[in-house]
């Protein structure tokens, strides 16, 4: 038998079985979770591995001679090896483990931010979230830095060209989301990248909204500085990734100061861990590391083309039933879109339409998703955000887009 | 369904789709901001005040419908009252929309009674107080205040 290549197939309802959150009923229906941006659900395999850790290898990291120690620290820089696997990178000591997105922007702002003086230049994206902005304000507002904004338009894609003009050689650092939390915007990396390169500025990559749904590879991006969070991506809350080229984390002083990101301390000199170590200061996160361990190698066996295939046409899906829907409005229409879908709806808050379709049973977020900025550019105070990971169905689309219907008959009274 | 159909009733509908006494009040003496940032819902509330009695009141600004109705419901039902029974008012609107034992009295709370469904839904008690904030911070200072409800 001959076979042309084709994508492979996404097991839907198996995938689904391995979800024990997403066979509940909510309000007496089944439910549909649809906020999978703000965070996904454990598969069985990340819930059994935080457990199995806790109930027989729960010990300190590179501290003991002890079995335990022994055990809990293979499996903690286990799981670093199946991250660096995932993402491609080169070396083991790029990848620092931090509590999520959050925190690693937090890290690259104070550390990377040191050396910023008056006058130079960082350059944000207007579609960021909060967590891609704030850090960078309270940096420049630290040095007397300037924080420049790439502009975007009513689809919700950035003018790449207006970015290549904001790039002068006060411009230090280009921070930008890969895909946009509020809009599904896969932004254009390559050239972002290319560009800032060009003049010599390093890049930092906002992954969180990326690596849940497509492959992501550092290398062939040539991004700078990837962050993304565990919980996003069907591991634990508490784990995060920085990723970073080795050459510049090993030039970046310490963000946080304790143990184990030492080699000797006296009261006169303390001398510095080689990285990552360098980076992970006090006991961290071992389990939620542990988890998301589990959790790649979890969706490694789902298979990344099947996931991305499947998403692929399951958001186009949901953009065009939730768009066909009279009343409703999308916010964002890029060319390239990816999980996320926002929209309102005519005459009706989000709050009034999230809470009459939990009520459904359905799942969504309502409000302005950490990115006050994107809704003032589009003159709206929230939208209601549908956003999906692998395990969602057209099912699942459908029962929104009767929820949507059901939302419009509450408030015709 | 019929539990939303107790929250959004036709009042409430109606009071936020035609929101009563909205716009700046020419001549208020008194105003403040009320913001909730979990949700968005942003308004600020005007009065006049002439000794202790609230001559006139209006609200702007954007909410879901709980909000604007509240908005709306409130203004209404404080023209020509004093700060005193305002407060007291408050009070009784308070305990009706958190407080599972609380009568919906029409004779003390009139048209605010249609706000009882809302203390099935703890999450939306901020969005119904949310104006009676503002206007107690409007009137407990004659500088002009925000409150927040975080």
């Amino acid at each position: 038998m001959t076979r042309t290549s084709s994508t492979p197939l996404l097991d839907v309802p198996r995938v689904r079985r391995d979800f024990p959150a997403l066979a509940q009923q909510v309000h007496g229906k089944a439910l549909v979770y649809l906020d999978n941006a703000a965070t996904s659900h454990k598969p069985r395999a990340v819930i059994d591995a935080v457990s199995n850790f806790y109930a027989r290898d729960n010990s300190n990291v590179h501290r003991g001679v002890h079995t335990l120690s022994v055990r809990a620290t293979d499996l903690y820089e286990g799981a670093r090896e199946k991250v660096r696997a995932l993402i491609n990178a080169a070396d083991l000591s790029e990848i620092i483990f931090v509590r999520g997105t959050t925190e690693g922007i937090n890290l690259v702002a104070s550390s990377f931010g040191s050396r910023l003086v008056e006058g130079d230049e960082v350059v944000i994206s207007a579609l960021e979230h909060h967590s891609n902005i704030v850090p960078w304000q309270l940096l420049c507002e630290r040095t007397g830095a300037k924080l420049r904004v790439i502009p975007m338009n009513h689809h919700g894609d950035l003018l790449l060209d207006e970015y290549r003009t904001l790039l002068n050689k006060r411009t230090r650092m280009v921070a930008v989301a890969h895909v946009s939390n509020s809009l599904g915007t896969v932004n254009p990396l390559p050239e972002i990248i290319l560009a800032a390169h060009e003049r010599g500025v390093p890049v930092l990559v906002d992954g969180a909204q990326a690596v849940p749904h497509f492959h992501v590879d550092v290398r062939a991006l040539d991004a700078d500085f990837y962050v993304f969070s565990g919980h996003k991506m069907f591991a634990p809350t508490g784990s995060g990734v920085l990723y970073g080229k080795r050459a510049l984390l090993e030039s970046l002083p310490p963000y946080q100061g304790g143990g184990d990101m030492i080699a000797s301390v006296s009261f006169a000199k303390t001398t510095f861990n080689v990285l990552p170590h360098r980076f992970e200061a006090g006991t961290p996160d071992i389990a939620a590391a542990v988890g998301l361990g589990a959790a790649i190698d979890y969706l490694n066996g789902v298979g990344w083309e099947a996931i991305r295939a499947w998403e692929r046409d399951l958001v186009t899906y949901a953009a065009e039933r939730i768009a066909g829907i009279e009343g409703v409005t999308l916010v964002g229409t890029p060319a390239h879109r990816a999980a996320v879908v926002s929209f309102t709806i005519e005459g009706i808050h989000p709050h009034d339409a999230g809470m009459i379709l939990d009520h459904e049973g359905i799942a969504i977020r309502a409000g302005h998703h950490c990115t006050q900025p994107v809704m003032e550019f589009f003159g709206v105070p929230a939208t209601n955000r549908a956003s999906i990971a692998f395990y969602n169905t057209r099912d699942d689309i459908d029962r929104l887009v009767a929820g949507i219907e059901k939302v419009k008959e509450v408030f015709k009274g | 369904m019929s539990e939303m159909r107790e929250l959004y009733q036709e009042m409430i509908l109606d009071h936020h789709r035609h929101p009563r006494n909205f716009g700046k009040l020419a001549g208020a003496n008194r105003h403040a901001e009320g913001y909730n940032p979990l949700c968005g819902d942003h308004v600020t509330v005007y009065a006049l005040v002439e000794g202790d009695v609230i001559r006139d009141l209006s609200f702007e600004g954007t909410g879901c419908a709980i909000c604007m109705a509240s908005c709306s419901l409130m203004t209404d039902a404080l023209k020509g009252r004093t700060i005193a029974e305002a407060e007291a008012l408050f009070g009784r609107f308070h305990d009706l929309v958190t407080d599972d034992n609380a009568t919906a009295d029409e004779e003390v709370l009139g048209k605010l009674a249609v706000f009882e469904g809302v203390r099935e839904f703890p999450v939306r008690v901020k969005c119904a107080t949310l104006p009676w904030h503002a206007l107690r911070a409007a009137l407990q200072r004659t500088v002009d205040q925000s409150v927040s409800t975080e």
